[in-house]
């Protein structure tokens, strides 16, 4: 017996919620304010390199509102607890970070504290922040810097009890948080190994895609096993992965560069800003990123080489055909209504565009037994692009497909998805279809 | 035999369920205010109404829209008495080729009836979904704008009249 298991567990969580205590009654040190920096004042290489840097984070999602000013802040981010509100990171002395010094912009990103020693939010992924480098964190702050200062305060934080007692945070912290910069793993190359550095760090990859426990900490054992994000589900990128036919790395490099992958579902939801920000990026980058993702799967299993088989066969073989109305009754004939009227809605709503696969310069979407809404474990995704389509953003090319929030009732899309799930993504129904509709309808843009 | 009910009045089609709105529209019904523009519901020239929303008729089986009110162009007005939007988008002279119009004024007509006085903003935002070649963008939003106004006046005065 080792001497941990003595400790009966009472006392263990005693001691955890006094360390908690402890933490939250801390005092912060407040950072001297800086008199604001003028841009020639750096290194126009760091600037770049922070730009680049900035992109793989993703800052300027959380940052910048709709049709806002970059990085001026005010960005809702929906959460289980409230929605918080993306601060300014603009320079502006008085709204945003232009007081900050270089020490104080290290510590918010390495610990999580702002310059006048208030705990941050970790919907700030701090957590991810802190395997940051410190020449990195300096390039970034580079490059933040030198944005275009923006006068715009931050909307208050719109959190429920006890959620929006900022100094829990504290107690937050040394239940769940880690510090440390990344460490290297010997044993693997160095590609990898950056890749791994960006996908745990600035990527903060796990923000969506690792499931979280209910104080809203990623759950460390299940790393990317899945996870949430407004709304919509961040498929598993381990060994869990839904994707009907197993990622190489090559093809994880396109989807990441440009949205899309010959045989997997286009990034859709919170990925599209993702894949629109490493469009930018240098090759290298996103390369290393691909080179880590593809192994965090593993070698695909039997079975799961099986599946991909029986994905790609039908895929091949029910592109279109016609009439389709007539596939889709023999399609589910003996079933139950909702199956048969869900078959009917896919003939005449989707199979025109989904049947065919996608080409390159073709109307043509990807065959839906190749797409991952399909098996996640939620209806999510697939109803909230059922209701939305997917449109690039404005002034942007890309991939359209029309929503069809205001064509189909409920009835219908409840319909349209459960036959959807079962003739493509080939699993047991979803039990949350009604509850995921109902959440995606309020969310109607 | 579907049935639907298009600008109140009850249709019996004989088509394939799967047969999109808008070839049963122009094909079947002789309505052929909507039009084909790119048959993927991108364009936004085949737009039509079911139930006050407006809906791209060219990627919308008629199989799902039994007994719902469709309402197309047609529903609107006709050319001795056009109804307000399209009398304001002659008015502003709202059209060159004129093939995307229909659908700007389906849209059009499911914005006001929701939001009677939008914004400039608000229309932009909600005929972002159709397309114009021809560039008659800013007559299209005056003609927008002055619908609004007439159809505003128009409720006011039937108000003021005590009904």
């Amino acid at each position: 017996m080792t001497a941990r298991r003595v400790i009966p567990g009472p006392f263990v969580s005693a001691a955890l919620a006094t360390t908690a205590f402890l933490a939250a009654c801390t005092t912060l040190s407040v950072l001297a304010p800086i008199e604001p920096l003028s841009r020639s004042s750096f290194d126009p290489a760091m600037v770049a390199k922070g730009a680049q840097l900035a992109a793989i984070g993703n800052c300027n999602v959380c940052h910048t509102a709709a049709s806002g000013k970059p990085y001026a802040g005010g960005r809702p981010l929906k959460t289980p607890f409230g929605t918080i509100y993306g601060t300014n990171i603009t320079p502006d002395p008085d709204t945003g970070i232009g007081r900050w010094s270089e020490s104080a912009f290290l510590r918010a990103m390495r610990e999580g504290i702002d310059r006048e020693g208030r705990h941050l939010y970790p919907a700030f992924p701090y957590d991810h922040f802190t395997k940051v480098t410190g020449e990195d964190i300096k390039a970034l702050y580079a490059f933040v810097m030198t944005r275009d200062p923006v006068r715009a305060e931050t909307p208050p934080n719109e959190l429920s009890f006890p959620f929006n007692i900022r100094s829990l945070i504290g107690a937050w912290k040394v239940l769940y948080f880690k510090r440390g910069v990344f460490r290297p793993d010997a044993a693997q190359s160095a590609e990898w190994n950056r890749g791994a550095y960006l996908v745990q760090g600035l990527g903060h990859c796990g923000a969506c895609h690792t499931p979280r426990n209910f104080l809203g900490a990623e759950k460390k054992r299940s790393d990317q096993a899945g996870g949430e994000a407004e709304g919509w589900h961040g498929p598993a990128l381990d060994a869990a992965s839904p994707a009907p036919v197993p990622w190489t790395a090559e093809q994880l490099y396109q989807y990441l560069r440009t949205g899309l992958d010959d045989l997997h579902a286009i990034a859709a939801g919170p990925m599209e800003p993702v894949v629109r920000n490493l469009a930018a990026v240098p090759e290298q980058y996103v390369r290393a990123i691909a080179t880590y993702v593809a192994t965090l799967a593993g070698q695909p299993t039997a079975v799961r080489k099986k599946k991909a088989e029986d994905a790609l066969l039908q895929a091949r073989d029910e592109g279109a055909a016609y009439p389709r109305i007539e596939r889709a009754n023999q399609n589910t004939a003996g079933s139950d209504r909702g199956l048969q009227n869900g078959a009917a809605v896919y003939a005449g709503a989707c199979a025109d565009c989904h049947d065919q696969g996608r080409h390159a310069s073709s109307g043509g979407a990807l065959h839906l037994a190749l797409g991952t809404a399909m098996t996640i474990p939620t209806s999510a995704n697939l109803i909230r692009i059922t209701l939305e389509g997917i449109q690039p953003p404005d002034s942007e090319p890309g991939r359209w497909m029309p929503g069809y929030a205001d064509a189909l009732t409920d009835e219908q899309v409840k319909d349209l998805v459960t036959f959807i799930r079962a003739h493509f993504g080939r699993e047991p129904p979803w039990p949350d279809v009604a509850d995921e509709l109902r959440k995606a309808r309020q969310v109607k843009p | 035999m579907i049935t639907l009910n298009v600008n109140g009045k009850r249709r019996q089609v004989d088509v394939d369920p799967e047969t999109p709105l808008l070839y049963v529209l122009r094909d079947h019904l002789e309505l052929n205010g909507a039009k084909f523009g790119c048959g993927l519901g991108q364009c936004g020239a085949c737009t039509v109404m079911a139930d006050g929303e407006a809906i791209l008729s060219c990627v919308v089986p008629v199989s799902v829209l039994q007994g719902r009110r469709i309402k197309t162009l047609e529903g609107l007005g006709t050319i001795e008495s056009p109804g307000p939007l399209q009398h304001a988008f002659i008015e502003e002279q709202a059209a060159q080729c004129g093939f995307c119009i229909p659908g700007m004024i389906m849209r059009a007509q499911a914005l006001l009836e929701k939001n009677p006085s939008p914004s400039q903003s608000e229309i932009r935002q909600a005929l972002q979904t159709n397309l114009c070649r021809c560039g008659t963008h800013m007559r299209v939003l005056r003609a927008v704008e002055r619908a609004a106004r007439t159809m505003k006046a128009a409720d006011a005065a039937r108000r003021g009249s005590g009904r």
